[in-house]
């Protein structure tokens, strides 16, 4: 089986820009992953692109081909849509193809338009990734869903609303040097718990912002990068996915997570690690709460134990497992279709020493990327891990 | 009621909740779904019959709603609730209560009907206090 190499990184500010276009936004992400990996846009042999909900923003079905014309590629290009995982999973099939030996250079990532729409019609945009007949059309919304988690798992397990405001403090504190971030300033636990409610017990806080951006990976074999000389130092070493029932009201587990705790033990299989190999994390923290059962499902914390990891400490910049270096989506932004593309780029950047809080996981080894779909009806997760 | 059938199984489903006639699909192995279904979604079971849901549901969840899309606007705030009526949990929204955070509780016990949604009064699942509560 080939080894697979993260060649380069690039990432369009996330944030608001209502009047740029989505192939403008791609097309940023893709040139400065380019520009990072040093390889031409010729060698690209397919273009893999995340992203949800592009015919809701912007009149826009199709998107793969414009997305190959904006990033300069002339390729088979293919869109993937999985909810808030639509980048992720475009990374798994780009890993999975370079596997293959089907293709040397694969370009992948995603990218959402969302602040062109009014919040209310984005709360209804979100909202489609949840069973439409059986929840969206009983009044779920996203934040709502995630919602009836936070309350299953303070029932069966405990916790507060300090404990989630600690992960918000703990998010919001680890953006502040990130130059890609939404949010750049710090939150405190208290201006936390003060903010008002979006989907009681979850407030403005325990939510990712709604963000604009893209994301871009360029894939290669490790025989490409050797035979190009290409500096490709971080490398895809485990790839794992995980599907559970679409609405939550027929899963088993109302607080728990199993297609994440699925996706990690394949990824972890794959990679031949387990979660004490975990040196640093970057998980699908949409809302606070989901930050607690992603810790969880990675296995870096019991059920029932992921409440108190960032309040603790445990993954806090400074602990034994820093989670959400970048910001996270909660503080860096939650462009839907690119997130999962962004979590890879930021790990791939921390493990290399360019990102500006690499200094805090100076010697890590292995990381690991959690990407989340709707409620977590699908996951995806990678491990990485320095390769030379 | 002459409206053309929009989701086939599901709207005949919601028109029997609203006649106090729910009912959940149930394979062999018991395991409960909602329609509309051709196989249990749990084991594969292609044989399905329709059993009565329970009279009242237990509350596992819920959340307090404050910002929703444009069709709940008239709605919000809004209590959702997942309650468990044997065969299948069901979501919807709790009405007949002050849609505070305190107005629902985990344990709690709720009917299950069909009403209108405030906004355009399009059908949705409505959860009422139990009169034996």
């Amino acid at each position: 089986m080939t080894d697979v190499r993260v060649a380069g990184v690039g990432l369009t500010q996330f944030g608001r820009h209502p009047d740029r276009t989505g192939r403008d936004l791609f097309a940023t992400a893709a040139l400065r992953a380019f520009e990072d990996a040093g390889v031409p846009r010729e060698d690209v042999d397919e273009l893999n692109y995340g992203n949800f909900m592009g015919a809701l923003a912007e009149h826009q079905g199709h998107q793969a081909p414009l997305m190959a014309e904006a990033a300069g590629v002339n390729c088979p290009s293919t869109r993937y849509e999985e909810a808030c995982a639509s980048a992720g999973v475009a990374v798994r099939e780009a890993v999975r193809t370079v596997r293959s030996g089907e293709a040397d250079v694969v370009l992948a990532g995603g990218m959402e338009r969302m602040t062109n729409l009014p919040t209310e019609e984005v709360t209804e945009g979100l909202a489609i990734a949840a069973d439409d007949l059986f929840e969206v059309r009983a009044g779920v919304t996203f934040p709502g869903a995630y919602a009836l988690m936070t309350t299953a798992y303070f029932d069966r397990y405990g916790g507060s609303r300090r404990d989630l405001a600690h992960v918000a403090a703990k998010n919001h504190a680890n953006a502040v040097p990130n130059e890609y971030a939404q949010y750049r300033e710090a939150v405190s636990v208290e201006e936390a718990l003060d903010a008002p409610p979006v989907a009681e017990p979850l407030h403005l806080y325990d939510a990712c912002p709604i963000t604009d951006g893209a994301s871009a990976l360029v894939i290669v074999s490790a025989e490409y990068a050797a035979d190009n000389d290409v500096d490709a130092p971080v490398a895809v070493t485990g790839t794992g996915q995980g599907t559970d029932r679409m609405a939550l009201a027929d899963r088993e587990f109302l607080a728990r997570t199993p297609a994440a705790a699925d996706a990690a033990a394949a990824a972890y299989a794959d990679a031949d690690i387990g979660p004490a190999d975990v040196d640093v994390a970057e998980v699908h923290d949409c809302f606070t709460i989901a930050e607690v059962l992603a810790v969880e499902a990675l296995g870096f914390a019991d059920h029932g134990e992921g409440i108190g990891a960032a309040r603790d400490g445990l993954t806090t910049a400074d602990g034994d497992l820093p989670v959400n270096l970048s910001g996270g989506l909660k503080a860096k932004g939650h462009p839907v279709g690119a997130t999962g593309g962004s979590q890879i780029a930021e790990l791939t950047r921390l493990l290399r020493g360019d990102h500006p809080n690499s200094e805090r996981v100076a010697d890590a080894e292995v990381g690991v990327a959690h990407n989340a779909g709707g409620t977590v009806a699908s996951a995806v997760v990678h491990v990485l891990e320095v390769a030379e | 009621m002459s409206a053309p059938e929009r989701n086939g199984g599901h709207d005949a489903w919601l028109d029997a909740l609203a006649d106090g006639e729910g009912y959940a699909l149930v394979c062999p192995d018991g395991h409960g779904s909602l329609p509309p279904r051709r196989v249990c979604p749990e084991c594969g079971a292609d044989s399905l019959t329709a059993e009565p849901l329970a009279e009242t549901g237990t509350v596992e969840t819920r959340s307090v709603v404050h910002v929703a899309g444009p069709r709940f606007a008239a709605d919000t705030p809004y209590v959702t609730a997942i309650a468990d009526f044997g065969p299948v949990r069901l979501t919807g929204i709790v009405r007949g209560i002050d849609p505070a955070a305190d107005a629902v509780a985990v344990g709690d016990r709720l009917t299950a009907t069909v009403e209108e949604r405030g906004g355009d009064g399009d059908s949705l699942v409505a959860f009422r206090p139990a009169d034996d509560e």
